[in-house]
């Protein structure tokens, strides 16, 4: 679990979050993955800055697109590769793949929404055992579309369960726009089950942070459940060259929503280049030894 | 003799009081009310800290049972109608049956999901089928069925205290208030029960006492279990037909690790005569499968092969036409004597 980090630090996590992810969307062509792959390109502030707030023990919950919560959680980049490779070194042994990771005390699903009402009852649980332990669930608005989310939200709210629901607004659900998929508001959704709700609009990893970590506060001493919508830009495609937006606004987008630009600037020239080579180095290495490693026997 | 509802009752109680992770959710279960079919009764007024009444929201608590099952608890949750099974679909399949297999069996999954299924009681469409051959042959998931020559309560007991795994447990509505049959009543029969190591679910063979021998073999689960083994008085009193009755609690996983395929393969090896029984619908049920397993283990050895089971139709509300519809007595007694 990452300790409370400083301004090198979360830019670290965000960086090897960026390395990871775009060495991933450069070698799949190559055949070095197998299967498929959602990347968090673009959205890396969201995970890093509500998962430095995270205590040993604490739950997380996350979807389709769950490499960046699993390295901001802590995980290894080596085990990830693997998986995404389908070794049996992978974080389940290359049975699970891209989607599907369950480490300590994390856990991920590919079917959007499944995981809501599996996180309340595993908050519910640690409220029943009395360990004091917060779930974390991501969802994104796509997820919105389903409805057992709203049973989830419904029986969260009426049975007080320990969990913060974070809502990754990229507004675009593989390639339909939020337009087309989400009546009315995301915050009346949470409102209206009596759930209180922020809301963010950024891509800045200390402002996300910072809210993060009252939310988290709050939750661990009035209980819960809480909700927290972060608006954020999906740099990359759905998954693997589906991507059907305009490529003017979507490089508009990039330029102005990039978490390590704006984390960036407050680091020196050198501190980036450091942190940069070294996070280089760290993927390179961890790519290589997952290639290495030994497909499991069937 | 306690009914089969009184014995799920105990088996809940005893499950809760000996093990304090075990947690109750459903529908309107609390007292008084107990839950639609009562199974629940006094549960919410002795543990009310651990007895949770929901909305009506059944993919819910299914996935809340499988995040508590999760963490280390042994949650028991209750689909009021196993109709409504339907609505837990995705839970069951890509996440309760799905996550000890797909993280590498780093997390156990022991949840107990308990439906009513079954017809006989006028209730319609929606709120009178057998719908647990949906579920049958899915990965990760046991499937059993009560029955009344089995305590099943301890069956229920067994598998919310002693499963690692998810567990769907299909109770059939009009078994409720069947008596558990004891020997005295069994007297009639020599019943043997064959329970494989490593195993908790048992599977009973039934003969007559006395009966020469067998020419036939019925299978059956669930209330049709009790319409079979009338129909085996029926058969032997009215036409000196004999048979044997294989009854499983256990409908899935099939294969070795239920008793069934090898209690059922010593049968057959002496009648040669396969009926398979269920009320669920004819095509491509539980029959199908214990037929084509059959087939393959003696091939050009079985001499008749047969099923009954309900018409592929919605289940009529009205009484003539629902009895129409679901396999009975005389349906039995009709496809044995076209056997032989």
């Amino acid at each position: 679990m990452p300790a409370m980090l400083d301004d090198a630090g979360l830019y670290r996590q965000l960086c090897r979050i960026r390395h990871f992810e775009q060495t991933v969307l450069d070698a799949f062509p190559k055949g070095i993955f197998y299967g498929t792959t959602h990347t968090y390109l673009g959205q890396e502030a969201n995970a890093v800055g509500v998962l430095s707030h995270l205590k040993k023990g604490d739950l997380v919950f996350s979807n389709h697109r769950c490499h960046g919560h699993f390295i901001a959680y802590g995980g290894d980049l080596r085990a990830l590769f693997a998986e995404l490779m389908g070794k049996a070194t992978g974080v389940c042994g290359g049975l699970g793949g891209s989607q599907h990771l369950h480490w300590k005390d994390f856990y991920s699903n590919g079917v959007l929404g499944s995981t809501a009402p599996v996180a309340v009852g595993a908050a519910l649980a640690e409220k029943a055992k009395g360990s004091k332990a917060t779930t974390v669930i991501f969802l994104g608005d796509g997820a919105l579309g389903e409805g057992v989310v709203y049973e989830s939200l419904n029986i969260a709210s009426l049975w007080k369960a320990p969990i913060l629901f974070v809502l990754e607004n990229n507004h675009i659900a593989q390639t339909t726009p939020i337009e087309l998929a989400l009546a009315g508001d995301i915050p009346t959704r949470f409102a209206a089950f009596g759930i209180p709700v922020r809301a963010l609009d950024t891509s800045d990893v200390q402002e996300t942070s910072s809210v993060a970590g009252e939310e988290m506060n709050t939750l661990r001493k009035n209980g819960g459940p809480r909700a927290l919508i972060l608006n954020t830009v999906r740099f990359g495609p759905h998954s693997k060259g589906d991507d059907t937006r305009n490529e003017k606004t979507m490089a508009k987008l990039r330029s102005r929503r990039d978490p390590l630009k704006i984390h960036g600037a407050r680091l020196t020239a050198k501190q980036i280049r450091n942190i940069e080579a070294e996070v280089k180095v760290e993927v390179a290495a961890a790519l290589k030894q997952a290639q290495a490693d030994p497909l499991p026997t069937p | 003799m306690p009914t089969v509802l009184e014995s799920l009752n105990r088996g809940l109680h005893q499950a809760f009081a000996q093990d304090p992770r075990v947690y109750f959710i459903g529908e309107d279960i609390l007292d008084p009310y107990s839950g639609a079919f009562k199974v629940s009764k006094g549960l919410s007024s002795k543990y009310p800290g651990r007895v949770g009444t929901s909305p009506v929201s059944e993919a819910a608590i299914a996935g809340i049972g499988a995040g508590m099952a999760l963490r280390g608890l042994r949650p028991v949750v209750e689909i009021m109608f196993g109709d409504f099974s339907a609505l837990i679909a995705d839970q069951l399949i890509n996440s309760i049956a799905k996550f000890p297999g797909m993280y590498n069996e780093q997390v156990e999954m022991p949840l107990v999901i308990r439906t009513p299924m079954g017809g006989r009681r006028g209730y319609g469409p929606t709120h009178s089928q057998t719908l647990e051959k949906l579920y049958l042959g899915l990965p990760g998931l046991r499937t059993l069925a009560a029955n009344n020559l089995a305590d099943p309560g301890e069956l229920l007991r067994k598998a919310i205290l002693e499963d690692t795994g998810p567990v769907l447990f299909i109770e059939n509505k009009v078994l409720y208030l069947q008596p558990v049959l004891d020997n005295k009543a069994l007297k009639d029969f020599e019943v043997e029960m064959h329970t494989p190591e490593g195993n908790y679910a048992p599977t009973h063979t039934l003969r007559l006492r006395g009966a020469p021998s067998p020419l036939l073999t019925l299978t059956a689960y669930g209330y049709m279990a009790e319409l079979a083994r009338q129909a085996m008085l029926r058969l032997a009193f009215e036409s000196e037909l004999f048979c044997e009755l294989v009854v499983p609690s256990q409908l899935s996983p099939f294969g070795p690790q239920g008793a069934l395929e090898v209690v059922l393969h010593h049968s057959i090896q002496r009648t040669s005569r396969l009926l398979a029984i269920e009320e669920g619908t004819y095509t491509l049920g539980w029959g199908a499968e214990v037929l084509a397993r059959a087939a393959q283990v003696f091939p050009g050895q079985l001499k008749a092969a047969r099923r009954v089971a309900a018409a592929d139709k919605p289940i009529p509300a009205s009484a003539p036409l629902e009895d129409a519809a679901l396999p009975s007595v005389q349906d039995i007694v009709d496809a044995a004597q076209r056997m032989v």
